[in-house]
């Protein structure tokens, strides 16, 4: 067993469809938000929407870890970034991020010194080899990838590393997922719930969103099947009036989440008081930071970050994508001024923002292409 | 962000009991497994890989349960499509 | 000036604002638009108004290219919508002729009574050594593929060479011996030269320029522009093992596998396939940008759309394992030995088992078809039934791969 070609079948895909059309009410809309970007990516990846009926509409949620950051918190990598003896340490996904004066792709063409990492143990191991410079490592991301920088911290405190730091910009779900329920702009009726965040939290941080505002959850793995099962959980959910927390993706989320993940987060960092968020605003113990006890490996410590507050462009409307309250292409300057070669916001350029995936994935008039489709290859 | 990956275990290193080999469609490369010390992996388990780390180990009972619902989906709908031709033949 | 161009310049004057962040003036011009078909627009069902959205998109993509970056960038040299766009607001605006426009593999010359095939390519692959291959092999084996593919037999080419101070003379012999064996293989002679040498620090190594002439005895008019709709296309074997390996031989990842360079010489598979389907309409090899690339040049070229199915591209295992890895598509991924080509859809079977014959083209197979519907766009069936478009990327996830 291999765990993703299983998760791919075709067919299973269309009896599953079948399945889902015949849980909806006649006349009724359903909308369903994916909160993580990375399911909205496999959505579009797939082609996931020709699945689904009419009256099932998909709305892409925040859960975008690049997406996320606030301008003025890019300026403030790219002024780390550019202080003296610095090595700017990296996931690709932020490479093309625009600031008020460029992104790091900008910065690397003039000059800077910033490197794409895979793994923030990368970032450890160029610290080793470059004794006279300063590593600095961008951590982003949601509880998913918060363990793995705790982790690489507590290794750079144990080898006592004296030019390692960490620019922490790590987020939490459950705030963001809040937000959304409370914001006046959606009525939703279920979510699928974030996949690779549950490894690490379990489900029972989902139970209030069940319990005090009526909506199921159901958190869900990344191949198409995974998600195409979800919403038929979720529609089952709704078809016998219950409102739950569900488990799709149990070959890899424990109820309970991950332990040991948890407790080298809570050794390395603490919550905000507040944070702000693209879109959100302000949102309070939504974000991590490092603890005193690790302060040489902070880097907003160890360098002057300007911390300045910077607005979104005027014509950017990413806040309102990723609330789920515009598509893609509804906003007014998609795929025209904002394009994944000249993006004015976030959504436009991670991996996981709902208008690169759209863009990279689903710009196309789905009931013609459909058809062509059919036509051409010959089944449905 | 969110992307994981699964992969088999193939083996642990002697000298560093937080890293392990593992195997991802052929590909091998050495993770860290230091978020599973509750319930450490041994060689031909699957884990689920995240920018070089463990995060969770793939249960393959969960795995083959899901499949089962999924693969018992699929044979119903074939069944009805079965039935469906069989009654227009009449 | 542009006149052949879809769309051409369209009298929006793009002017830039040099003052503040270069994205100003076009914003407000981007803006300005959507009021303006606001203004008409009125009511419209949903799927309406997305279709104006496309079809306001569509028009943007067609205007004429314009370099918005002050400086080169990596993407500039990742062979999709950055590279493109330098080649044609910079390159092509500057040296504009009609021997150039095609912006084929190679272009097409008639000196004399000959018909003369000519095309240069420029080796920054780091490392210089990899599994199945080194430089010297890519910078032999690619220019002959940029000959063949236009239709024509590769005879002889040039080799210059940029050393970096320090460079060690043996590797240098060691790359002169992959030349010497692969332009053998190929049936080429390396006919003339150059070489310089640079201060430490300034060629990392070694950097190849090649150039070569072939001659168009066929007679074949060739080009992606003459794509039609019911044509298939065809790819000879497996994807993307190229640039996995070098991603791999950088060992920055500390991934092991069992892959190894494609490249090779495909004139011999190419004479063999025009020998059995002299209605070959357009040949590409897949190199920087991967077929995901040369798909949406078709596109474009021939204003017609691209429908493939993922479910018929071949790639190994191992190519798809470190992709995976990695979060890129193996469609991006270079190869320096698969040859692309657009044939007549009821001659696709003859194309196959000419293709099948050849050593290099055993996995040859039909990925997808040219159809009339959604010109410019390339579209592909997922494996999982669904639909997506294939766009070109803007960056490279693995650049210095060719």
């Amino acid at each position: 067993m291999k765990f993703v070609d299983e998760f791919r079948d075709a067919d299973t895909a269309h009896a599953l469809a079948a399945k889902i059309a015949a849980l909806c009410e006649p006349g009724r809309q359903y909308k369903l938000m994916e909160v993580c970007g990375g399911h909205t990516h496999t959505i579009y990846k797939h082609g996931l929407e020709d699945y689904l009926p009419e009256s099932v509409t998909l709305v892409h949620g925040p859960g975008c870890p690049v997406c996320v950051i606030p301008m003025g918190r890019v300026d403030d990598a790219m002024a780390l970034a550019s202080e003296p003896d610095v090595i700017m340490t990296s996931f690709g996904d932020m490479m093309r991020v625009p600031g008020s004066n460029g992104s790091f792709f900008d910065a690397k063409a003039a000059g800077t010194d910033i490197r794409m990492v895979y793994s923030p143990l990368d970032s450890l191991k160029i610290a080793r080899n470059n004794p006279d410079k300063r590593v600095v490592f961008m951590a982003i991301g949601f509880e998913t990838t918060a363990p793995s920088t705790a982790m690489t911290i507590m290794r750079a405190a144990q080898e006592n590393l004296q030019n390692f730091s960490v620019f922490c910009n790590h987020v939490t779900i459950i705030p963001a997922i809040k937000a959304i329920l409370d914001s006046p702009d959606l009525r939703l009726d279920g979510f699928i719930g974030p996949g690779h965040v549950s490894t690490v939290i379990g489900c029972r941080p989902y139970e209030f969103v069940a319990r005090d505002y009526g909506k199921p959850v159901v958190t869900a793995g990344f191949e198409p099947l995974d998600i195409l099962q979800s919403i038929y959980m979720l529609l089952l959910q709704l078809s016998e009036g219950r409102s739950e927390v569900e488990n799709q993706y149990s070959r890899v989320v424990p109820w309970d989440g991950n332990p040991t993940a948890l407790k080298v987060i809570g050794e390395t960092m603490q919550l905000r008081p507040y944070f702000e968020w693209r879109g959100l605003g302000f949102i309070s113990h939504s974000a991590l930071s490092v603890r005193e006890k690790y302060a040489q490996f902070d880097a907003e410590l160890l360098f002057h970050v300007p911390g300045v507050r910077v607005a979104d462009p005027k014509a950017c409307q990413c806040g309102e994508v990723l609330k789920g309250v515009l598509k893609p292409w509804e906003c007014k300057v998609f795929g025209t001024a904002c394009t994944p070669e000249t993006p004015i916001g976030t959504c436009m350029v991670s991996p996981e923002g709902a208008c690169a995936a759209y863009y990279n994935y689903g710009r196309m008039n789905r009931h013609r292409v459909k058809e062509a489709v059919t036509i051409q290859v010959g089944r449905p | 962000m969110c992307l994981g990956i699964p992969g088999e275990v193939i083996e642990l290193l002697p000298d560093q009991p937080d890293l392990a080999r593992v195997d991802v469609s052929g590909v091998r490369r050495v993770i860290n497994i230091g978020l599973l010390t509750d319930d450490p992996p041994v060689p031909g388990e699957w884990v689920l890989i995240h920018v070089g780390f463990a995060l969770s180990k793939i249960d393959e009972a969960e795995a083959a349960a899901a499949l089962q619902f999924l693969e018992g989906i699929g044979q119903a709908y074939a069944d009805e499509l079965e039935a469906l031709a069989e009654s227009r033949i009449e | 000036m542009t006149a052949n161009r879809p769309g051409g310049p369209t009298g929006v004057d793009e002017a830039e604002d040099t003052t503040g962040p270069a994205q100003v003036g076009w914003v407000e011009q981007a803006l300005r638009e959507h009021d303006e078909r606001h203004d008409h627009d009125g009511h419209g069902a949903v799927p309406d108004r997305e279709q104006q959205v496309l079809d306001r998109i569509d028009r943007a993509r067609r205007r004429r290219p314009k370099v918005r970056e002050e400086r080169i960038t990596m993407s500039h040299g990742a062979g999709g919508k950055s590279t493109h766009t330098l080649i044609e607001a910079i390159f092509l605006d500057a040296f504009r002729n009609p021997l150039l426009e095609p912006l084929e593999d190679a272009a097409s010359l008639a000196i004399g009574t000959a018909q003369i095939a000519l095309t240069t390519d420029s080796y920054v692959v780091s490392p210089l050594f990899f599994p199945g291959g080194d430089i010297g092999e890519l910078a032999i084996n690619g220019t002959v593929n940029d000959l063949a593919v236009s239709g024509a037999r590769p005879l002889y080419l040039s080799a210059g060479f940029i050393l970096e101070e320090g460079f060690p003379v043996a590797d240098l012999t060691r790359i002169a011996g992959s030349m010497r064996d692969a332009a053998a293989a190929a049936g080429v002679q390396i006919v003339t030269g150059d070489t310089k040498v640079v201060q430490r620090g300034k060629a990392d190594g070694c950097y190849i320029n090649t150039a070569g002439v072939g001659v168009l005895d066929r007679g074949a008019a060739l080009g992606v522009a003459y794509a039609q709709p019911g044509d298939a296309i065809i790819v000879s074997g497996p994807i993307g093992d190229h640039g996995v390996t070098i991603m791999l031989a950088r060992g920055e990842l500390d991934i092991e596998a069992d892959v190894q360079s494609d490249t090779a010489p495909l004139n011999g598979l190419i004479a063999g396939l025009l020998d059995a389907v002299p209605g070959v309409r357009a040949m590409r090899d897949a190199t920087r940008g991967g077929v995901a690339t040369i798909l949406n040049e078709i596109a474009k070229a021939a204003d017609v759309g691209v429908l493939v199915s993922e479910d018929d591209i071949p790639v190994r295992p191992e190519v798809r394992g470190a992709a995976e890895l990695l979060g890129i598509d193996p469609m991006y991924v270079a190869c320096e030995g698969r040859l692309l080509a657009v044939v007549p859809g009821d001659q696709a079977d003859q194309a196959l088992a000419a293709l099948h014959t050849h050593p290099l083209g055993t996995h040859a197979s039909v990925i997808g078809h040219v159809t009339s519907d959604s010109p410019g766009l390339v579209h592909l069936k997922t494996a999982f039934g669904g639909t997506r478009i294939v766009d070109l990327l803007v960056g490279d996830p693995l650049p210095r791969i060719c």
